[in-house]
């Protein structure tokens, strides 16, 4: 800027242009504000709040620290090994009498049971007693019941009794919080998490190549056939698309279980005795062929954007200057479709890894994904907390993931049409 | 039969008119399939009649989720559901469930009280039995013939071929250890130790290989139609119904067979209570229980409906021998022991869920 420009220009009515300049580009601003302010409250309130809410229960659980405040006093400063003191006692016997009166006592059963099995039972009976016991609480209590001397029980509470803890985030990845604080993994046969991740990551990145290696050339045919075959044929990607996945992946049974279509032909063809048919359902091979057909959409219609904008001169031109046909598809056509693998691959992969239906219906034991077992939580165990722990967890794989994949292929070069 | 019942049905309706109010709508939530059928053939079907109002049958899959979320969110839309027995005391510690005053229950017809009328354990805090239903197994006798006992469920050498089996530790881990060798009255006490389950476990072992999961009630019935699988468990009145209803060849056999009660429960805050429990004591009465069982092979949780048990809706099937409680199928069989289960189901889903997906 030369010096000629520091005097500031005036509007018509004397105040600095640029003044007038902001005040009316904030207006707009504000105005675009306003346009957008209900779809940002509405995303706030009914997307990311209840999302947000849900995840914190991952590591937020006041439950115990809430109905039995006494007892979670009286073990703050407990270190989880010492025999527990009647001042202890005395403070779960005051808790189990207010818990019954207001009911509560079942809740608190069910939280600590979480941590030492068979608590439930010991929890509603002795609070039945609680109100009839008398000092010394500890003789009392353990006369009551044997249990209430292990000191396995007091652990669980003392677990139980943090506010703020990562005890279901050591759950969801195969550890255990002990009760002084140390993570040690859970016993073998209870492992399962982790392995479940890595065989969900497994099962994704398995459909998104297969969904690869069929749509592609699938995509290719639809790009480059005239118009009036390519949307005849555009119609059979999206006849699928359009129906719903239960009916999908009920067809896939009835094909492929082993009275099944498929099965019936093999052994009409004597591919396979009648005795010995093929077991192609309710395993993890039903899971990849379900999950694959479901995907493939995703995978063709953004392949399919892309190739349609790649010009045929661009084949013809190398093929003049002497390319073979594989020279002028690898080193100038494949490399224009990039932007739509892609975009493609990021869809399949993000979508396959959240999936629960098909695997729960085509999965049988070994077809079972991460989803399944959130599910499993969330309607059936009712541990919300647990399921929360493994959706953060999974939600952070995918992130990780995302933020390789634009580190390495870079998310500008997508295209998604 | 039909011209008693109408005739009872009518005398009740005119003994109730006067008790009628403005016609209330309530959601009744139950299983779906044959059982549901049961149920609205002899419960909803009557009720609606007498009283004018109108029940909207809905389906669902088992589990408290729903009504925890209803419960949760403080919108509850159903107001009476079909549970199971571990869930029905469950939800009623967690506060998922309104208690149920049991003296609105109507007494026997010959004036034993309600709570004396039904089955022991049939009326936990916040539940009313309805049925006594079991976990069995079944095959189709066209093909396998031959089978004695709970234990030729688990020898593949003797009967080769697929098992459907619920994907639930419950009532599996128990058949298995009547399978091998547990008397019933000693199989919680085995489960109760480290020893017990593991062997419990074993057992299953023995057959993964070539198991076949159901979750609905209704699948095991279409896995032996479709010959998926030689012998699968099953809910015994879903075998009945396909076996007596649609003439498909399948047999029952009660040995170690796992009892268990299904229950009406009340989501709490759910609207329309006084309709609400008008429903339940009508549907849990003597005569209503008994009807149920002309449509599906559940036992009635009252002692007093036995004697009312009569044929199946086809005209010709006598029901009692079909009862999970006739006297012939209780030779060898557990009832389920929901305690234990209260327990220790945090801990044996998940060794059950990490044994099954690795």
């Amino acid at each position: 800027m030369s010096d000629t420009h520091t005097a500031a220009v005036m509007a018509a009515d004397g105040t600095p242009l640029k003044a007038r300049l902001a005040r009316a580009m904030f207006r707009r601003k504000l105005d675009a504000f306003l346009l957008v302010l209900p779809l940002l409250v509405f995303l706030m309130v009914f997307f990311l709040a209840p999302i947000a809410w849900f995840l914190s229960k991952g590591f937020h659980d006041d439950l115990f620290a809430t109905e039995m405040p006494n007892t979670t006093a009286a073990l703050a400063d407990w270190d989880g090994s010492t025999e527990p003191t009647e001042a202890q006692y005395a403070a779960l016997v005051t808790d189990l009498i207010a818990t019954r009166k207001t009911k509560t006592i079942g809740k608190v059963a069910t939280r600590v049971n979480r941590e030492h099995s068979g608590a439930r039972s010991l929890f509603t009976s002795s609070a039945r007693k609680a109100a009839k016991l008398d000092a010394p609480f500890k003789e009392a209590l353990i006369k009551t019941k044997k249990a209430w001397g292990d000191i396995a029980v007091w652990q669980g509470m003392k677990a139980a009794s943090r506010t703020y803890t990562i005890g279901y985030y050591a759950n969801a990845l195969d550890r255990r919080q002990l009760a002084d604080g140390s993570i040690v993994a859970q016993p073998e046969q209870r492992q399962i998490h982790v392995k479940l991740l890595i065989r969900t990551l497994e099962i994704s990145l398995q459909v998104t190549l297969y969904c690869l290696l069929l749509g592609y050339p699938i995509a290719y045919l639809l790009a480059t056939l005239p118009n009036r075959t390519s949307n005849l044929l555009m119609i059979l990607v999206l006849l699928p698309f359009w129906t719903s996945i239960l009916v999908r992946t009920t067809a896939w049974i009835a094909m492929l279980q082993s009275q099944g279509v498929l099965n019936d032909l093999f052994v009409f063809f004597g591919v396979t005795a009648d005795e010995a048919r093929f077991s192609l359902i309710y395993n993890k091979l039903g899971t990849l062929i379900a999950m694959t057909h479901i995907l493939l959409p995703f995978m063709v219609l953004p392949l399919y954007s892309v190739m349609k904008g790649i010009p045929p001169s661009y084949v013809r031109a190398a093929k003049s200057l002497g390319a073979t046909n594989w020279t002028a598809f690898w080193r100038v056509y494949a490399p224009q479709t990039v932007p739509g693998i892609g975009a493609g691959a990021i869809l399949v992969f993000i979508v396959a890894i959240g999936y629960y239906i098909t695997p729960a219906l085509v999965g049988g034991q070994d077809g079972q994904m991460i989803s399944n077992f959130i599910d499993f939580h969330m309607r059936r165990s009712l541990n919300w907390n647990l399921a929360a722990a493994l959706g953060t967890v999974l939600l952070v794989v995918v992130l990780t993931l995302y933020w390789i994949y634009d580190r390495v292929v870079g998310i500008d070069n997508m295209k998604l049409g | 039969m039909k011209i008693k019942q109408l005739a009872f049905g009518i005398a009740t309706a005119i003994t109730a008119a006067t008790a009628a109010q403005a016609a209330d709508t309530i959601t009744v939530v139950s299983w779906g399939g044959a059982y549901t059928k049961s149920q609205v053939e002899a419960y909803h079907k009557p009720w609606m009649a007498e009283t004018g109002n109108t029940i909207i049958s809905e389906d669902y899959n088992g589990g408290l989720s729903e009504v925890k979320s209803q419960v949760e969110a403080g919108n509850v839309k159903w107001n009476v559901m079909d549970v199971e027995y571990s869930d029905a005391v469950r939800g009623c510690d967690e506060g998922l469930l309104e208690p149920i005053d049991h003296s609105i229950l109507p007494a026997a017809p010959d004036g034993t009280p309600a709570v004396d009328d039904f089955i022991e354990g049939a009326l936990p805090e916040c539940a009313v039995s309805n049925i006594v239903w079991s976990t069995i197994f079944a095959y189709d006798t066209s093909k396998t013939s031959g089978v004695e006992g709970i234990s030729d469920f688990f020898d593949l050498e003797k009967f080769p071929g697929k098992r459907g089996i619920r994907k639930n530790p419950k009532a599996n881990l128990e058949m298995a250890l009547m399978a091998d060798g547990v008397p019933a009255s000693e199989v919680y006490d085995v489960l109760g130790t480290a020893e017990g389950i593991d062997r419990a476990f074993a057992k299953l072992d023995t057959i993964k290989s070539e198991v076949v999961w159901w979750e609905a009630g209704a699948q095991p019935p279409q896995l032996l139609a479709d010959g998926e699988v030689v012998m699968t468990t099953a809910y015994n009145g879903r075998i009945f119904n396909a076996a007596a209803g649609e003439g498909k060849p399948f047999e029952v056999n009660w040995d170690g067979q796992v009892l268990d009660f299904d229950l009406w429960v009340i989501p709490k805050g759910a609207p329309n209570m006084e309709a609400t429990l008008d429903f339940i004591a009508f549907s849990t009465d003597t005569q209503r229980l008994a009807d149920q069982a002309s449509w599906i092979a559940y036992g009635p949780a009252r002692k007093s409906s036995g004697a009312l048990v009569g044929l199946y809706n086809d005209g010709k099937t006598e029901m009692a021998p079909h009862m999970p409680t006739a006297e012939a199928n209780l030779a060898n069989a557990l009832v389920n022991n929901f305690e234990f289960w209260a327990d220790n189901q945090d801990e044996l889903n998940e060794r059950f869920n990490a044994w099954l997906a690795l």
